[in-house]
């Protein structure tokens, strides 16, 4: 089984990084983009486990390890063998 | 008076501030193994700066699952004096011995260079040798020293007298310029409710010997040493 979880910065916490990628594709033309922020993918591949514990597990890891929640939030999916996400 | 430096794969400050232990003060200095699992009854533990575990995933966050972490852990919640420098202030955030999380600079630069820091509270056992309002002068090295905290614990702490270093000018007054890193309150160092748990990123070991240009960060040593001797802050 696969899972996604991506990670990113609370909106109340400032993104140099992502600020700095903005400024670059503006600087390149690319001017539509009002607000770029910058954020991590983790991909696990796990054992097939009954859906109940995914759901505790995967956010209890997120919450504890992947994600400091003082200043990022998580989310995470499942995805299909192909790695896309699962409907 | 036993003082321990522990060694996570990566710390890089660890002999530096062995050295000042053992050679500048002659204190009984070990070097603790991050996978032991034994304090070795030392009654100081040194986190010392560096990258442990390459800063990957953030900084801090890999050594804080080390073993001796556990240890750590319940020898501060009896009151042990633990101080963490630079990356070791990462480790004890990552911990939850002191309240926060680091963002990177916020001029995304690594800063290396002596910075003043304004002395802002010396009734802790690791500033009480100094006088309030003092102005050091002592390195900092890091990428990720923006300290950030929610509004609620921003006020806890400085109700609490819980900042003790924030960035300064050369007066000691506190502005937006010399507030390096961008961290909330310039702050530099933060201690725990206690008062045993202190952690900063200015490095005092790099700040101990006249040679090396400074020795404003002896205020650190002499006030732990003292503590630990007298257990009186004054």
């Amino acid at each position: 089984m696969k899972i996604r979880v991506l990670v990113s910065y609370k909106e109340s916490v400032l993104d140099p990084q992502g600020q700095t990628v903005r400024n670059s594709l503006l600087t390149l033309g690319y001017e539509f983009i009002r607000n770029l922020r910058q954020g991590k993918v983790f991909e696990l591949d796990i054992d097939d486990l009954p859906r109940e514990q995914v759901n505790r597990l995967i956010p209890e890891i997120a919450g504890k390890v992947l994600a400091n929640p003082i200043i990022e939030q998580f989310e995470w999916e499942i995805l299909d063998e192909k790695g896309e996400t699962r409907p | 008076m036993k003082c321990g430096v522990v060694i996570f794969p990566g710390s890089n400050c660890d002999f530096d501030t062995h050295h000042v232990l053992k050679n500048v003060y002659g204190r009984d200095t070990v070097f603790l193994w991050h996978k032991d699992h034994s304090l070795h009854n030392c009654d100081l533990v040194i986190l010392p700066g560096g990258f442990s575990y390459g800063d990957y995933l953030r900084s801090g966050a890999i050594a804080r699952f080390s073993p001796l972490m556990q240890e750590l852990q319940e020898f501060a919640d009896r009151g042990g004096m633990v101080l963490g420098i630079c990356n070791g202030f990462q480790v004890l955030l990552e911990l939850g011995l002191l309240p926060g999380a680091m963002l990177r600079n916020k001029n995304l630069k690594f800063l290396c260079r002596h910075v003043h820091l304004s002395l802002e509270n010396t009734a802790t056992p690791f500033t009480n040798r100094g006088e309030k309002g003092r102005i050091l002068h002592i390195p900092i090295a890091h990428f990720d020293g923006n300290y950030y905290t929610d509004p609620a614990t921003l006020i806890q702490l400085k109700q609490n007298n819980r900042i003790v270093f924030r960035y300064c000018d050369t007066d000691g007054k506190i502005t937006d310029e010399s507030n390096v890193n961008g961290s909330m309150e310039n702050i530099a160092g933060l201690i725990n409710k206690d008062g045993n748990v202190l952690g900063m990123m200015p490095h005092p070991e790099r700040a101990s010997e006249a040679i090396l240009g400074s020795e404003d960060g002896r205020v650190v040593f002499d006030s732990v040493f003292h503590y630990l001797k007298t257990g009186s802050l004054q």
